[in-house]
């Protein structure tokens, strides 16, 4: 191999034969042979005379070095060029290749394996050992040297962790080393303390190349929810001038396809690793977001998966009474209320909108009376996962509900009536709480003495009601009971959700009762004390390029693990729900903080980027291919006898050789250019060459019209075929019904629909008015009427005498094409147009109609050919003419209707603006 | 001088079987000496020319009263204009004049030289004063004057490509005639021309050429070079040459001709393929019939 510049070669001693060029200049320029020195004393005549055809006889400059070049094509290609050339690296003895393998390697994984795989195929041609290790999955054994193929193969199996190694298992591994080998690491390119140590290791083993990716490494921290915005930090190793990334925030969506909920720009500073925004979501989206990520950015610290702590949570309160005018105090809802709003939405409204909201929480205050469908639709709803809260008052304690049988939707049968303890009618004290048991959801909570309930409904006493105590009063009455439903649970304060049974939601313990309950938010992060003793499942991975996978069947994770919150092979990044909670692994930690590797003298650190080799022989063959050809034209075109069909082929084959690709977007482009440059009247392609012919002349005719009388000045008609074209550049269609014409697919439906709705006007003529009335059943009549049913075509009526079509430009009351039907159909007008009094015309639609649908056979009245004379007689003599007059008429009106739109009805308004003027 | 000698010997037996050549005098005024015969016209001289009838300017003396006598009117008598006619002549002595077409066939210069040297004996036979255009050999008669003219003539050749003629010494009403292929430069000649029909010269042009050079008989990539290698000409088909070559030799032969008939002298063109003689008869009869 001998490198020049950015190529090399593999055979240079071919180059050699670039010596010969200038040999070969001399004998391509195809002199013939020597020369006759003659004594002629008549040279003086001779002096100043040229060789008549000295272009052909002595090849011309430009001639011979297409030749050369083609050669020197052909010399260089044969010689083997490549660009990029890789050095070869030497080195002896055995070689370990060492990858970080992190989350941060995934950004540009593909190079890094295509390092690798030079480094081995390089390691292989030298014979040496090789040896392949990522730090993020160490060999349980001693280093794996192998021969380089053995590892070539395994090489796509390589994967990014989305984890970083960890150091106590690297530093035991960097002890057991042994033996001598050089070492390739290549880098993530972020400091970590576990480096240092295991460099140190390889220092002793032998020389250690490292090599690293300039490319910025971005990380994002975990989402916080802060004062009702949730902050996100991204993070980057190298300090460099101020970038600006974009954090995507995903999520499902209420049809439960994922998809890209918000987004927002995170700006770096110059200098700065940090950089942090402020996401405000409502929190409809925000109970969404399943995770944020960096885009572009191909790695798992680029992505952070969100929890329950990023929730919150949907609570609907309904209560009992109606909609009662009453105190807000006293209203059942106010304390919930109150103690909710920081944490939770709100949701109020009827049972029936509530459960299509599917909120997490339903809080029924004294709710007593369900109806059959509510009862089922709460209970559906539990069952799916829903926690319904439902608090005692007046009216359930004076119903019936759950008193012989339990009701699914109360946790416990209730004794009729209920107690008063304490009050004016009543023995004894107002009844305080007793600490909360193990195994409550309540356990560990401060018991305030205020807390006193006087009044509380009373639980049956059952076999199960025990077990469905979380809470109860000083007594040993249940106070608050709970059961499951389902996937869900239902759960009964005794008292009411006001004060006026107790003071238990004037407390401070209300709130974090319901906290406990998980009907409002919970803090974000988990304690470890919490956590000790679960087991927590990975319900998603991310694996290192960020991606989030089904965990499948992983095995669990202890929560002393969990809270650690280091991940790792046995806790991969990911979601791990919980008992009833679910809490986000992230690769990146809150208090993470990227720092670029810092790499001692002794180590050499290269780039990673394998400048791709190419060969570029082929190249240059074609190359000389392609000169030699044009030769071949170019010579023949020198010796005359490219002539005749022989040129056009040429011209051809040249043609071929130059013509870029992409010819066809040209010609869109050509086509809206020209549909837009000027207003351009289109018809509709029947495929019936004689009807298109019409349709074409007709509206050239009408455009010749519009040109000398108004001031719209058309161009010329286009054709326009609704499977290709666009039609949103056309303000008016005509399109003629033939028989057998082909229904468009539903493509072209759409875009049609597309094109009625956005303004376009389609003018359907049947041509057949001189068969029978419109709606008849003619076949072109049928035809429309099949043509049309997938059209977004509204109501339609015979055009109104006081249709605004009647008056755009020409004062008509018929509308005459070839024929003189009167039947023409247009959008219907709103049924509540009335006549004002004094006004000659009603206040009609405020749109153009989209659709003016006859079978007048309009283009054939309106043609003319290329002399100006029309084409078609149109009735006899005269009043054939007037007829043919009134025609132009209508189409002039019908496109001043569409390009004015409704702008002549609106002169019903003048009076009322000069009044208005005071005129 | 034996070379000399061998030309005039050549010359002599060319010469042999023509008449005495008697060039006509024409003027009699700068050429005063007589020669020994006549000009075909009135002027001073020995022999009757003719009786014409006197006119007012004729002197009385004049009269021929003998002749007169015998009619009504005056005669007077008009003898025949004698005078020995000076010849210059130029042979073309450059480098292009020693080109032959074939080995078989003289030179342009030998043929030229045989030419003048012929005419120059059939000259100073018909009694006529013969020269060259050079200082050493002013027009003379006698063999003598043969002697000298063939010792001059067969000096070697100059080294120029092409030959101008150099008429320095010329004589007023002579007779002269350029020997040349006159492929040089025509500038000279015509300046001579020029200044010979200032003074009165007469004469012929002799255009001296290989039959190659009329015929261009050439093809393929050639270097033409002049005699000497001054001026050379690369052709790579010299087929494609010759119709133009040949145009520009018509050309040059046309120029000729002109400045022959504008300074009343005459040209013609010898072939070194061709015999000399019937070049001789026309040099000959070129010098002789001006009337």
């Amino acid at each position: 191999m001998w490198v020049l510049g950015p190529i090399g070669f593999t055979a240079p001693t071919l180059l050699l034969g670039l010596l010969a060029l200038p040999v070969l200049w001399l004998i391509l320029r195809a002199v013939p042979p020597a020369p006759i020195r003659r004594r002629f004393p008549g040279v003086a005549l001779l002096l100043g005379l040229k060789d008549e055809d000295h272009q052909t006889d002595r090849t011309p400059w430009w001639l011979l070095l297409l030749r050369m070049a083609a050669v020197a094509a052909a010399i260089t290609g044969f010689a083997g060029p490549v660009l990029n050339p890789v050095p070869e690296r030497l080195g002896e003895g055995p070689l370990l290749v060492l990858v970080d393998g992190t989350w941060a390697d995934a950004r540009d994984w593909p190079r890094r394996v295509a390092r690798i795989e030079e480094l081995i195929g390089e390691a292989g041609r030298a014979g040496r050992p090789v040896a392949l290790v990522a730090l993020t999955d160490l060999p349980a054994s001693d280093l794996p040297f192998q021969a380089a193929d053995a590892w070539a193969r395994r090489l796509p199996a390589l994967e990014p962790k989305a984890w970083e190694p960890d150091p106590a298992a690297l530093a035991a591994w960097a002890t057991g080393l042994g033996g001598d080998f050089e070492t390739f690491w290549l880098s993530d390119g972020l400091a970590r303390e576990s480096r240092a140590e295991l460099l140190e290791a390889l220092l002793v083993r032998g020389p250690v190349t490292a090599f690293e990716s300039p490319r910025a490494v971005l990380a994002l921290r975990p989402a916080r929810f802060e004062e009702g915005e949730v902050r996100l930090t991204a993070l980057r190793a190298v300090p460099a001038e101020a970038a600006q990334v974009e954090v995507a925030a995903f999520g499902l969506d209420p049809s439960g396809i994922e998809r890209q909920l918000a987004t927002a720009f995170l700006r770096f500073e110059s200098g700065a690793t940090e950089a942090e925004v402020a996401l405000s979501l409502p929190p409809e989206l925000r109970n969404r977001v399943t995770r944020f990520a960096l885009t572009g950015q191909r790695s798992a610290g680029a992505v952070t998966l969100t929890d329950d702590s990023l929730k919150r949570r949907e609570v609907a309160l309904i209560a009992g009474q109606g909609e009662r005018e009453r105190l807000r105090l006293l209203s059942p809802l106010h304390y919930l209320e109150q103690a909710l709003e920081p944490t939770a939405e709100l949701i109020h409204g009827t049972l029936e909108d509530i459960l299509l909201a599917n909120p997490d929480v339903i809080v029924l205050a004294d709710v007593a009376r369900l109806t059959a469908a509510e009862a089922e639709g709460i209970q559906a709803w539990a069952e799916a996962g829903g926690l319904l809260v439902r608090f005692a008052g007046h009216r359930l304690a004076a119903s019936d509900v759950s008193r012989d049988d339990e009701d699914p939707l109360m946790p416990v049968r209730l004794r009729a009536g209920g107690r008063s303890v304490g009050g004016a009618m009543s023995w004894g004290e107002p009844k305080t709480l007793r600490p909360f048991p193990e195994g409550s959801p309540f356990h560990g909570l401060q018991v305030p003495e205020e807390v006193t309930v006087t009044a509380q409904v009373m639980a049956q006493p059952d076999p199960t009601l025990a077990e469905r105590v979380i809470a109860t009063l000083a007594d040993g009455t249940p106070l608050v009971t709970r059961k499951a439903l389902g996937e869900g649970q239902v759960v009964l304060f005794h008292v009411t959700a006001n004060a006026e049974w107790s003071t238990l939601p004037l407390s401070g313990l209300f709130v974090q009762m319901l906290e406990r309950l998980a009907i409002s938010t919970r803090p974000a992060e988990p304690e470890a004390t919490d956590l000790a003793g679960t087991v927590w499942q990975a319900e998603e991975v991310l694996d290192g390029f960020g991606n989030v996978r089904e965990a499948g069947t992983l095995a669990g994770v202890a929560g002393e693990r969990l809270a650690e919150g280091r991940p790792g092979a046995d806790m991969p990044p990911g979601l791990y729900a919980g008992e009833d909670r679910r809490i986000a692994v992230n690769a990146i930690g809150a208090e993470t903080v990227l720092a670029p590797a810092a790499w001692p003298a002794a180590v050499t650190v290269e780039g990673i980027a394998v400048a791709e080799e190419t060969d570029l022989k082929p190249v240059f063959l074609t190359l000389a291919l392609m000169l030699l050809f044009l030769d071949v034209l170019a010579s023949l075109a020198l010796a005359g006898r490219l002539r005749g069909p022989r040129q056009g082929l040429a011209a051809l084959l040249v043609l071929l050789l130059l013509t870029p690709r992409g010819a066809e977007a040209q010609t869109a482009d050509d086509f809206a250019i020209a549909a837009t440059t000027e207003v351009v009247l289109a018809h509709v392609l029947t495929g019936d060459p004689t009807v298109d012919g019409v349709a074409e002349a007709g509206l050239r005719g009408l455009s010749e019209l519009l040109f000398q009388r108004t001031a719209v000045e058309p161009a010329l008609p286009m054709a326009v075929n609704l499977e290709t074209d666009e039609l949103a550049f056309f303000p008016f269609l005509y399109w003629p019904v033939t028989a057998d014409q082909p229904t468009p697919s539903p493509e072209a439906y759409a875009k049609l629909n597309r094109y009625l709705r956005s303004g376009g006007m389609i003018l359907f003529d049947t041509r057949d008015a001189n068969l029978g009335g419109f709606g008849q059943a003619t076949p072109n009549g049928r035809k429309l009427q099949a043509l049309a049913a997938p059209l977004d075509v509204p109501p339609l009526e015979t055009v109104p005498p006081d249709h605004v079509l009647t008056r755009t430009f020409y004062l008509l009351q018929d509308f005459p094409g070839r024929f003189a039907s009167r039947e023409i159909w247009v959008e219907a007008a709103p049924p509540d147009a009335e006549q004002v009094e004094g006004m000659p015309f009603r206040n009609l639609n405020d749109n153009v109609t989209p659709v003016v649908i006859g079978g007048n056979d309009w283009a054939a009245a309106w043609a003319l050919d290329e002399r100006g004379v029309p084409m078609f007689p149109v009735g006899r003599g005269f009043a054939g003419e007037r007829q043919r007059e009134i025609a132009y008429r209508f189409g002039i009106n019908l496109v001043m209707h569409v390009l004015t739109g409704n702008y002549k009805s609106d002169q019903v308004h003048v009076p009322a603006l000069l009044d208005r003027l005071g005129q | 001088m034996t070379e000399a000698a061998a030309l005039r010997n050549r010359a002599e037996a060319l010469a042999a079987p023509l008449p005495v050549l008697l060039a006509e005098a024409e003027h009699l005024a700068s050429t005063v000496l007589l020669g020994e015969h006549g000009r075909r016209r009135a002027g001073l001289g020995d022999q009757f020319w003719q009786y014409r009838p006197a006119t007012a300017s004729d002197e009385a003396r004049s009269i021929d009263w003998r002749r007169s006598a015998r009619s009504d009117s005056h005669f007077v008598r008009e003898k025949e204009w004698q005078a020995a006619q000076s010849v210059q002549l130029w042979v073309d002595d450059a480098a292009s004049m020693r080109f032959t077409g074939d080995r078989n066939r003289p030179t342009k210069g030998a043929r030229a030289r045989l030419l003048a040297m012929a005419l120059s004996v059939l000259l100073i036979r018909g009694g006529e004063r013969v020269g060259l255009f050079d200082e050493e050999l002013r027009p003379g008669r006698g063999e003598l004057q043969l002697l000298r003219l063939a010792e001059v003539l067969s000096r070697p050749e100059a080294a120029a490509d092409y030959g101008a003629p150099e008429a320095r010494g010329m004589l007023h009403h002579s007779r002269a005639a350029f020997l040349s292929d006159f492929l040089g430069d025509p500038a000279p000649v015509e300046a001579q021309l020029t200044k010979a029909a200032d003074r009165g010269v007469r004469g012929a042009l002799l255009m001296v050429l290989d039959p190659q050079e009329e015929e261009f008989p050439f093809d393929g990539r050639t270097i033409f070079e002049s005699m000497t290698g001054a001026v050379r000409h690369e052709t790579l088909k010299a087929r494609d040459l010759r119709s133009r070559y040949l145009e520009r030799l018509a050309q040059r032969k046309a120029r000729l001709q002109d400045l022959a008939r504008l300074t009343g002298w005459q040209a013609s063109v010898h072939h070194t393929g061709e015999p000399p003689l019937p070049a001789l008869l026309w040099l000959y009869r070129a010098l002789e019939r001006r009337r």
